[in-house]
This record gives structure tokens, sequence and C-alpha cells, in this order.
């Protein structure tokens, strides 16, 4: 089991990523818009993230994911994702 | 060296606290003081995604050991601060020493109440990692029951990873139903139906007089045969350091709506703080996270000389089985509640209004709901009753126009 995007910004102090609800999928606070070059290589979203990223503070875009459900491996080495501007 | 901030509690409150302290700027000193030999770590999960096997342990933590080095947040583990001196301005170690502090950050939890009866010794409970770990290899031991004393969320998750483990289950509960301080009757009943359609037994209006090493004895004079007993009623919040201190003391530690007690310096937040609250329509104290995470915002703030008074909404999770249960807002004072979604279905919310004003949403399974409501709350939107039961209203689309 590999660790979350959201953890790992997380527990090392990365700002812009809130996750208030410690990745238990029920907060949307830790929103962000994954590269184009990795989107294919996600799991697909799940009914639960498609309705809270219908929640999100920032604009919603087809890019847009929790990090709390991007689970590393390694066709995501070199992972590149960018915060939005508010997660409130 | 200046003597800086310090915070008594290494729980999510304390956490986020020193965390929030940092991020706003702060540059003194940070001192952590934790109770137990652990680093500051989540709690939900230990009766959740850890008990039920979808998470290792080491995922519970909080931060990464590097981030306090960088931080310069100073984590002192393993001692307790046996008393305060709020002349002298410093805090005694149970390890000897002592630490000056400029402001002083009361995060000091509650502890579990203890189960009133003969045999407690042979009782589990669950609130800190050390009694996950436990409980979690003692329900891989279990062979013949377990029995869980008290119906309320910790009970309820203990008592679903129980049956999810493939365990015989008994919960045994005083009150007449379930999470009865939590929930009103309806959702009481959804989950008493769910942890009966999952093949537990659950006895209401049932105490336990005895347990013993192989069972639980009930006052009705049954005997519940079971090798392991968990017991989850309820926590006593910590208020001897404060009220030794000569700081107000009631039913937690007294503080404004900025988490100043009455001494200027010292502060409380989370699970110990008696606060006001908007949403309680009065005061309260509130065990939960969001309450921790943002009351430790609200004084990092206060502080940092940026006060805003606390009033953030309360929300609240529990998982049982395959429902996601998530509470927006406190239902207690409601005069009305209506129903969105179906409870058949297992994916419904109900809305709950005082004088027709929007109080508290619980949603089972239906999380989109829940974080509208959340946003709902916060800005007072206007909503009807017939807008809440009505599927074709769009309700974050009220929401993004407040």
């Amino acid at each position: 089991m590999g660790t979350t995007v959201m953890e790992n910004a997380v527990k090392n102090g990365i700002e812009g990523i809130v996750a208030e609800c410690g990745g238990a999928m029920l907060c949307a606070t830790c929103h962000v818009y994954v590269d184009p070059a990795f989107v294919d290589k996600l799991d697909p979203i799940g009914e639960e993230q498609d309705e809270m990223l219908g929640a999100t503070a920032a604009e919603r875009k087809p890019n847009s994911r929790l990090s709390c459900q991007i689970r590393m491996k390694p066709d995501l080495a070199g992972l590149i994702v960018r915060m939005p501007d508010r997660q409130y | 060296m200046q003597p800086g901030v310090v915070i008594v509690g290494g729980g999510q409150a304390g956490l986020e606290a020193a965390a929030g302290l940092r991020t706003q700027g702060y540059d003194g000193t940070v001192t952590l003081i934790c109770e137990e030999p652990h680093a500051p770590y989540q709690r939900p999960p230990l009766s959740k995604e850890f008990l039920t096997g979808k998470q290792e342990i080491d995922r519970v933590f909080l931060r990464a050991l590097a981030y306090y080095e960088k931080q310069r947040i100073d984590l002192i583990l393993d001692q307790r601060v046996t008393e305060i001196n709020p002349g002298a301005k410093l805090v005694h170690l149970s390890g000897g020493g002592t630490v000056p502090y400029a402001q002083l950050i009361l995060a000091v939890g509650a502890r579990n109440r203890m189960l009133p009866a003969p045999g407690a010794e042979n009782v589990l409970y669950l609130r800190s990692l050390d009694e996950a770990v436990t409980l979690k290899q003692r329900l891989a031991e279990a062979r013949h029951g377990v029995a869980v004393i008290g119906g309320g969320f910790i009970g309820l998750e203990a008592a679903a990873a129980a049956r999810m483990a493939g365990k015989p289950v008994t919960v045994i509960e005083a009150a007449p139903r379930l999470m009865s301080r939590a929930v009103p009757p309806v959702l009481s009943d959804f989950f008493l139906d769910l942890h009966r359609a999952h093949g537990s037994e659950v006895l209401l209006n049932t105490v336990a007089v005895e347990v013993r090493p192989d069972s639980v004895l009930l006052e009705n004079g049954r005997r519940i045969a079971a090798d392991l007993v968990v017991a989850g009623i309820g926590v006593i919040p910590n208020v001897e350091l404060a009220q030794t201190a000569g700081l107000g003391v009631n039913d937690g530690i007294m503080v404004d709506e900025y988490m100043r007690t009455i001494d200027p310096a010292i502060f409380a937040i989370g699970d110990c703080a008696d606060h006001p609250n908007v949403f309680a329509g009065g005061r309260a104290r509130i065990e939960s996270v969001q309450n921790a995470v943002d009351q430790a915002k609200c004084v990092a703030r206060v502080i940092m000389g940026r006060p805003e008074p606390y009033r953030d909404v309360p929300w609240f999770w529990t998982d049982q089985f395959d429902v996601r249960f998530q509470m927006a807002g406190l239902s207690g004072a409601h005069d009305q509640f209506v129903l969105r979604g179906s409870i058949e279905a297992r994916k419904f919310s109900v809305f709950y209004f005082k004088q027709g004003r929007l109080l508290a949403v619980d949603s089972v399974n239906r999380p989109g709901d829940h974080v509208t409501a959340r946003k709902m709350l916060a800005a007072g939107t206007p909503l009807t009753t017939e807008q809440a039961s009505d599927e074709t209203v769009d309700l974050k689309r009220l929401a993004a126009a407040g």
C-alpha cells in the first residue's frame, strides 16, 4: 500500500493542501490539479470523489482530484500536481 | 532564549496549534508537550480504518518527525505537565524539569470514562494509539464473542469492526436508543437496524453489572459470553491541571470565544474546552476533529494579534460497515426535520430546522449533501423545508448563491 499525495504533503508541511479530515474523503480541502501528462495514469474517479469534487472551493477542472485519493505507485514517479488558489 | 508558546497535549488540537502558529508566521519558540511516547497522531482512524485493517498504524501520524525539526517545534514526549505556575509563567514536567512560557495553550483533551462495575480490569477501551493496537490484537484472538458496552460512536465503530472480522458481537446500551446524545430517534433506529442486519445482537435499556474473563453479567441476570469486552461509555475532560491553577472550570476548562481562560496568558482548546458556541446556542464542549482543528487555528490567530471569534460550523463523521455518516451543525434544538433521499437505499440526509431556520444536517452516504450543508450553515443560506426535501432542488446552486 503506497501513501497518498495528500499524506506526503501534509506530513511534510507543504502548504496549500489542507486536508482537514485527514484523508477520509469528507472535506474536499486537499483539491489539486494533476498535470495532464499524468491524468491517464490515475485510477478512475469514484462516485464519492466525484460528489466531493463538486464541492471544492476552487473551480473544478477535468484534471481536478482529491489528493487523498491519489495513491503513489511506480508509474506516478515524477508526478506533478498544482494547488488551486484556495481550499475553503 | 525568550519564553514562547508552550502547548500542553499532543493530540490533534495541540499539533494544529503548533502548526498553525508556524503557518501564520510565529517566530518564537514552540514547545509541544505530549504525555504519550508517540508523536501526535490522528484518533479517528484508530476506531475505523486501523481497526478494520484498511490502514497500517504508521499512517496515523499527523506529521513526519522531520517536520518538527524543520518547523522548530520542540516535541517533548512521554512527559506530563504536573503543575502550572501562572505567577512565574512556567509549567512543571513529570520528569522534573520546568518550561517557561509567554503563552500557554491547554490542549489536554479528555480521558475514557471507566466502567463502574466489578471486573473492570477485563475491559478494554479505545482512545489512544496503544489502546487501539491492543484492541486490534485482542480482536484477532477473540473466539467466543465480543461484547461492546456503550452504543455511542466509539462503541458502534468497534462493534462494526468486530462483526466485519466475523466475530459474534453483542452491543449493550443502557439508554433506550443508540447514539442518543448525538442523534434523534430516526437515526438511532437506522443504526439499530444496520447493526442487527449485520448480525450483531443489540440490547437497549440494558446495564452490565459485572465483567468476567469469559462473559458479561447483565442486570437482568443474563450472561453474555465474551472473551473480549470493550467499553465506549464517554469521556471525562481533563480539567484538573487548570483547576489547580485557579482557572475557571465547568464542564471543561472555561474559555471565551477567543479560547482565552481568565488568565490572559493561558488558553484552552479542543475536547477540554468549555466554550461559547453559536451553533449550540450557548456554551458547549465538543469532542471532534473539527473542533480541535478550528479552535487551534483560532488560538494561533489570537496569539498572532489577529483575533477572530470562534464561529466554525461543527462537523463530525463515523464509518460503520458500509455506511458513512456525516453530521454538520448541531441538531439538538430542532423543532422540525425533513428527509431527503431514501432510508431503504441507505442514502439520505436529515435536515433539521428550528423556527424555520436550518440548524443541522445529518447525512448517510450522501457526502455532497454534507459539504453543501456546511457551506449553507457557515453562510446562513436561507433554506426552506420544502427545498430541503425536494430532490429536484439543486442545493449546491443554492449554497453557491449564498
